[in-house]
């Protein structure tokens, strides 16, 4: 029994990543119906700067976060800034953003991975957390370490958070405007990039969260980690329900639970972690495609 | 009034253009010289050219073949898809664990014997086996098209993209079916020039018929407006399943000459980097444009033997040096800026032949 609950925290923590990660999607694509494939990589870049920041610059661990943090959201901005507006205002068609986006998630990926080969050498780095996270904490009876006790609480205190930006400050009317209706916000004489950068600029932030907390848990950091992360987030935020922030974080607790207590269950599974988001993504096509939250976008926002 | 209808009409009629719906002589007339010539070419060559140049030309013909049917789903069905690594491995491994024998599988599966049906099937006909491998990927194909069609298109990407990583898993994981990380080797070379040159020939022409028939201007219209065609009462998702499943058959073709040509084949041969060299490829092209894959496929493939410096730390220009790994940041940021400033990329969705024409 106690081994059911080490496994629960343990599920929760995951999938409070995958959880942040998929916030950033569904915000993404409830304001421009396109799949941000580079949103895994900006996760990535997230975990490399908080890497450079703390490990090799020195700086000390909170005012470092912060700065990455600050930095990824930059980065998110810089992407759809260079690349995913000038092609929106051509007016291009939807394939050539997917593409665009694959392109960028491309190039990130070999752009760090020339940087760590410059700068790092070929091995794989670690990250270092400070012990206060590791330190093993029990509660009648389990143990798991502080960390992947206070995650899962920050993702819904996160949560909470972005919904009240959506649903009581005038950036969230305008971002929830947007899902609804692009063209009619346009024409009201609101500038729409501003809005866009700021969701940009929130989801990657939390994605580089997101990655801060993965690499604690899987200290061994390379240029590649982000698109199976990426691609999992986005079938947590699918199951979800996208453009459902609350199914986004919904779907990624249940991806998290399933990815770690099946294989804590029935041990031989363990090879066939990576496929679990995958089964949970045909299955929810097949049977409710529109998620958890049953977000339909010709009818509901968020 | 009347007069004015006819008269628009007429013009319309003038400017239809010439290749869209061929006259059945003019059509014959095209194929057989363009089979001829290239059956000419293939014979001339084999016998004076040298052994490596027909080794590139091999690997030319093969992505030729992944080019064009990668474009058909991506370029003239308009529905944007990252499957054909996925594809290529299904049908790699299925020709190479069907044409060897069953003794070579029983001594060469190292990390686990091979399952009974693995070891024992065994079929000799290179084509037999190369058909199949097409079947199984386009039989794969449809079950994975199922679920993403009747949704939204839009998840098109993301499925095949997590169904690329599943295959590996796959692979990797049962060795007693694929032989795990340590691949499959001494695959009979049944795929010389010659043979890959006519298979390839045949491919693009399928290919060819498919896009200039009915089939290929519905697929067209569902790019260009798929709720106007629905509106129209077409099934839009039959056409979508057609195109993929299509692609997936052309791409297990070219996945089994590939593990014939190479000799031997494993899990990493199959990364995302395949997909996305295909990509380029056919962005560069044009997408929609089969002449435009073909040229595309030689400007690629060109291009990243002659972009190679850029990994060899020896080089410099300047303040910049080369760097392992820089080729694939040049690459991308290739694909990028083709993306943002030459979107049609070299034929945009038209033919070599219209251009000359006009």
């Amino acid at each position: 029994m106690e081994f059911f609950f080490q496994q629960l925290i343990n599920g929760f923590s995951l999938g409070s990543i995958y959880a942040l990660i998929a916030i950033g999607y569904t915000l993404v694509y409830g304001v421009l119906r396109l799949i941000n494939f580079a949103h895994g990589d900006i996760m990535m870049v997230g975990v490399f700067l908080g890497f450079i920041l703390i490990n090799q610059l020195g700086m000390g661990f909170g005012s470092g976060i912060f700065l990455t943090l600050l930095l990824t959201g930059v980065v998110g901005i810089l992407t759809y800034y260079s690349a995913y507006r000038p092609l929106l205002e051509k007016g291009a068609p939807k394939i050539s953003l997917l593409i665009t986006a694959i392109g960028i998630s491309f190039f990130l990926e070999s752009l760090f991975n020339v940087v760590a080969n410059l700068f790092f050498g070929s091995s794989y780095q670690a990250f270092s957390t400070p012990p206060f996270f590791s330190k093993m904490v029990s509660v009648a009876g389990v143990t798991f370490t502080r960390l992947s006790l206070i995650v899962p609480i920050l993702t819904l205190l996160i949560l909470g958070g972005i919904l009240y930006l959506l649903y009581r400050t005038r950036l969230g009317i305008g971002i929830r405007a947007l899902a609804f209706d692009i063209q009619t916000v346009k024409l009201m004489g609101i500038d729409t990039n501003r809005l866009i950068m700021g969701v940009f600029f929130i989801g990657s932030l939390l994605a580089g969260l997101g990655g801060v907390i993965y690499a604690t848990a899987y200290p061994s950091i390379d240029p590649y980690m982000g698109m199976l992360v990426g691609l999992k987030a986005f079938a947590a935020a699918v199951v979800g329900g996208i453009g459902s922030v609350t199914g986004a974080v919904i779907g990624g607790f249940i991806l998290g639970f399933v990815e770690i207590v099946i294989p804590g269950f029935f041990i031989e599974w363990g090879g066939y972690k990576d496929a679990f988001a995958f089964v949970l993504l045909i299955f929810v096509l097949l049977f409710k495609p529109t998620g958890i939250m049953g977000i339909d976008f010709e009818r509901k926002r968020f | 009034m009347a007069k004015e209808i006819n008269r628009q009409m007429g013009e319309v009629e003038k400017n239809r253009k010439k290749w869209d719906v061929l006259d059945f002589k003019t059509y014959l007339g095209l194929i057989g010289v363009i089979t001829l010539l290239f059956i000419l070419f293939l014979w001339l060559s084999q016998n004076s050219f040298g052994g490596y140049s027909l080794t590139v030309l091999s690997n030319l013909y093969i992505f030729i073949i992944l080019a064009v049917s990668y474009n058909l789903i991506n370029g003239v069905a308009g529905q944007f898809s990252l499957e054909p690594n996925g594809f290529v491995a299904i049908g790699a491994y299925v020709t190479a664990l069907l044409i060897l024998t069953p003794e070579t599988k029983e001594a060469m599966f190292a990390i686990k014997d091979p399952l009974p049906l693995i070891r024992d099937i065994h079929i000799g006909s290179p084509i037999l086996v190369l058909l199949i491998s097409g079947i199984i990927s386009a039989l794969v194909a449809l079950t994975l098209a199922f679920p993403v069609f009747r949704v939204r298109g839009d998840y098109l990407a993301i499925v095949t993209l997590g169904f690329g990583f599943i295959i590996r898993i796959l692979l990797i994981n049962h060795p007693e079916v694929s032989n795990g990380s340590m691949g499959v080797d001494t695959i009979p070379k049944f795929a010389d020039y010659f043979f890959i040159g006519i298979v390839t020939l045949l491919s693009v022409l399928l290919v060819y018929n498919i896009v200039y028939s009915k089939f290929g201007r519905a697929m067209k219209g569902v790019r260009d407006d798929e709720d106007a065609l629905y509106a129209l009462g077409v099934n839009t998702f039959k056409l979508k399943t057609i195109a993929f499943t299509t692609s997936a058959f052309f791409e297990g073709v070219g996945g089994g000459l590939m593990a014939s040509f190479i000799g031997s084949i494993s899990p990493d041969q199959f990364t995302f980097m395949l997909t996305f060299q295909l990509l380029i490829i056919i962005v560069l092209g044009g997408l929609g444009s089969i002449s435009g894959s073909i040229i595309g496929t030689i400007v690629v493939l060109g291009g990243m033997e002659l972009l190679r410096f850029l990994d060899d730390p020896g080089w410099s220009y300047g303040p910049f040096h080369g760097t392992p790994g820089l080729r694939m940041v040049i690459y991308s940021l290739i694909l990028l800026l083709i993306m943002l400033f030459f979107r049609r990329g070299i034929l945009g969705n038209r033919e070599i032949w219209e251009y000359i024409h006009r």
